[in-house]
Formats: C-alpha cells, structure tokens, sequence
C-alpha cells in the first residue's frame, strides 16, 4: 500500500507539529522517570511503594471525562449543523474516553486491592466510572447497529447528549445516598501528597490531555482517510 | 392575529390555538396506540405475563429472604424494570415493522408523537405494577406500613422509567438486534431512576419520611430528561 492521498483535501498536514510530537514522548518519558526515581513513597497510604500509581490513575479518569464531554460536543456540534467530521470525532473521541476509561479502572483495581483490601469495593467512584464504561460500551453498540451512516450520527449524538445529561446523577447524586471509600482532599488536605507528588502529578495530567489530543488527531485524520476511500469506491 | 402569522398557518391552527392542535395529535397518536394494542394485545398479554412469571419465579426462589425490606424492594423493581424492558419499546418497533412511522410523521409534530407514545407506556407500566406489586406482596409476606407513599413512588418510579424508556425505544426502533440492545442501551439512562426509586421504595414500605426526598430526586430526573428528549426527539424521529 502506498502513501495515503491527502493531497486534495487540504494539502500535507501533520497530525501534530513535529516539535510538539517529539516533546510528548520526552515528557511523558520524564514523568514515568520521575514517578519512579524522585518521587518519595507517599506516607498517608497503606503501601507507600505502590502509591505511585496514583500519578497515571488519577490523570486517566481525568482524560476519560475530558474525552466524554467533548465527544458530548461534538455530538451537539453534529445535530447543530449536520457535518460528517463532527460525527467522526465525536465517535472517536469516545473511543479514546472508553480506552482511558479502562486504563482507570484497571489501575484504580490494582492499587484498591493493594490499599483497601479487595479489588472492588463497589465505592461511589468505582459505581459511577463502571457506568462511564456501559454508557461508551452502549454507545458502540448503538452505532454498529444502525444501518446508514446518516441516521447512525444522528441517533448516536441524541443518545450520547442523553447520557451526559444523566452523568451528573450517576457522579453526583448517587455517591450522596451511599457511603464511599475514596479519599477527599488528597491533595490539598492535611495529611496531602508531598509537595513533589503534586507537581508530578500536574504535570502527568497535561501531559496525559496532550497524548489525548495527538490520538485525538491520528483517530480523525484515520477517520477522514476512510471515508474518503469509501466515497472513491462508491463512485 | 397579525397578517404574518395568519399568511404562516393555516385554517385550523388560526381557529384555535397552537397547543390545542398539538395536544389532540398527541391524544390522537395515545387512541391509536390504545386502539391497535386492544384489538391485538400483543404487548398487554405478553408483558403481563412476562411480569407475572418473573414475579412468580422470584417469590418461589427468595421467600425466605425476599420479605426483608431493602431485599423486597430491590426485587420488585427488578421485575418491573425488567417487565418495562421487555415492552416498551414496541410502540416505536411497531411503525417500524409495519411501515407506518413515514405516515405518522406526516401526520403529526415529532413532540406530539412523543408524548402520545410516552402517555402510552406510562399507562402499560402502571398496568404492570397494578398486577405484579400486589402479587408481589401477597407472595412474598411483605409489611407495608404506608400504602400511601409506596403508590407514589410506584408512580413517580414509573414516570422516570417511560420517560427514558421511550426515547431510547425510539433510538433502538432504527437498529438491528432491537431487543438484546433495548435494554443495554436503556440501561445507563434509567439506573439513577431505578436506585432512587429501590431507596425510596424501602423507604415507603418502613413508613420513613425520607421517600419525600426520593421523590424529589426522581421528579429533578424526570424533568430534566423530559426536557432532553423534547429537544432530541426530532432528530432521532426525522427520516
């Protein structure tokens, strides 16, 4: 197969600056280093050694809420003004929110087993995120099985504005009415991380929004790409 | 009535007012879902019995531990959510299967179609819970000590439920593999309804004053998603 022909759209554009793409992977390499090597074993936790999981854990559920809510407007953005790209990352954007969702849940069931005795606890967050992961899971189920790409964006952006409006519930309200486990004011608290956990944290979470943007991107441009071949096979 | 207006409407809107037109084709679109499920009862007979049954199953299983308050209440709301799954999304699967939704458009407003089929499976749910709860209570030995609080939160419970229901049923009406996707794709939209309504049910079954709460939460949840699928609606309908 040959180079992609993107040529007549609008000319060689790449994904990301060059220098951008080269400064993500030397960030997130620095942050990997740093939780490892200069970050000290947090004191407040039952395994201080393994508390360094906090720095990927907590960034990605930050990214999967951020992937929901702009895959969330994109979906208005599509049912506004009916454009095919809006539709295209909207459904890749919650591609990379259900991915995100997963690496949370699978790194928050690591380090619960570790601090609270058992990998799942059905705690408020684990309750709301596993709904995060039906809500995406139900999401792509919807899609592959509406036939016609135009009625599939369509019913898919309602189903995905929908969902969001009942997030606030499943995040908000019903944590209320049970009891929870996750700790509140780990980072600005007494008994809070140390001063260089807070900053390699901060800086996990920009640089985890930044390796979102850049997948956002390649899964767009792929998107494009297919469509574009699929219209040239149809002609 | 000023010249625009009348140059933009035609004979019948100008005689009476605009909400009036809109609410006898929703009452119309409520009679002629009525009037096909009486002659048939395809859905009637068969969510029934699909309640019953469940009911039935589950009382012979769990009786001796399905008395308990918090247990009975999370029971009959599985076999009511489950009965609801089970039947509410015929109203949109019906125009589909029988090429009437392209007529049903022409003939009236999105809005009036949604709340003409949502006042329809509101009347199926309630249906359900007049068969399954009683039953459920008779079989199962529960103690209710405010039959008064238990109706409301059965009735705001299913409000919650159709609301969301029905505009999820309109989504799925479009796909493939309606009824194993139907209750996944319902599924994240009603659970707060649902877990508010097991609580509040607990709740009104031991005579505690905190079903007002419940209730209140469900009607915030009703509103706002009501309001959701009226603006959504016309897009998910539209052909």
């Amino acid at each position: 197969m040959g180079r992609l022909d993107t040529s007549g759209a609008s000319g060689e554009r790449a994904i990301m600056p060059v220098p951008l793409q080269i400064g993500l992977g030397a960030w997130i390499t620095g942050v990997i280093l740093a939780a490892f090597l200069w970050v000290p074993p947090a004191a407040g936790f039952a395994a201080p050694e393994a508390a360094r999981i906090v720095v990927f854990h907590v960034p990605c559920a930050m990214v999967a809420v951020v992937a929901y809510l702009v895959s969330t407007a994109y979906a208005i953005a599509y049912l506004a003004r009916r454009s095919a790209s809006s539709d295209a990352k909207s459904a890749a954007s919650a591609g990379l929110g259900f991915l995100f969702t997963v690496l949370a849940t699978v790194t928050g069931m690591v380090f619960a087993q570790v601090q609270w005795g058992s990998a799942w606890n059905w705690d408020p967050r684990e309750t709301s995120i596993l709904m995060l992961m039906i809500v995406y899971a139900a999401y792509f189920a919807l899609r592959g099985a509406i036939p016609g790409s135009v009625a599939r964006a369509r019913i898919s952006a309602s189903y995905n504005v929908l969902a969001c409006l009942v997030m606030p519930y499943l995040v908000f309200v019903m944590p209320r009415l049970m009891g929870g486990l996750h700790p509140t004011g780990t980072l600005s608290g007494p008994g809070a991380l140390s001063t260089e956990y807070r900053v390699v944290l901060a800086c996990a979470m920009l640089g985890f929004v930044w390796l979102y943007v850049w997948m956002l991107r390649i899964q767009v441009r792929l998107a494009e790409c297919e469509a574009a071949r699929g219209r040239k096979k149809s002609v | 009535m000023s010249a625009v207006e009348l140059a933009g409407s035609d004979a019948e809107t100008t005689a009476k007012p605009a909400w009036a037109a809109f609410a006898r084709s929703a009452w119309a679109v409520l009679a002629k879902d009525a009037r096909c499920e009486l002659r048939t009862r395809h859905a009637l007979g068969a969510v029934l019995l699909f309640a019953v049954t469940s009911t039935v199953a589950v009382s012979f299983t769990l009786t001796a531990w399905g008395s308990k308050g918090p247990v009975a209440a999370a029971l009959v709301w599985l076999v009511i959510y489950f009965s609801a799954m089970s039947g509410l999304s015929r109203v949109f699967v019906r125009e589909q299967e029988t090429h009437t939704a392209p007529l049903l458009r022409l003939a009236a407003p999105p809005n009036a179609v949604y709340l003409g089929k949502l006042a329809f499976n509101l009347a199926l749910m309630l249906a359900i819970e007049v068969v399954t709860v009683p039953l459920f209570v008779l079989l199962m030995g529960c103690r209710v000590a405010s039959w008064g609080s238990v109706i409301c939160i059965l009735i705001m419970g299913s409000l919650g439920l159709s609301v969301g229901a029905t505009t999820s049923a309109a989504m799925v009406a479009r796909a493939r593999a309606r009824g194993a996707l139907y209750a996944a794709i319902s599924f994240p939209l009603l659970i707060p309804v649902l877990a508010v309504a097991v609580l509040g049910t607990e709740a009104a079954m031991a005579g505690s004053s905190a079903v007002a709460q419940d209730l209140r939460l469900i009607l915030y949840y009703v509103g706002a998603v009501l309001t959701a699928s009226l603006m959504l609606f016309r897009f998910i309908w539209e052909d």
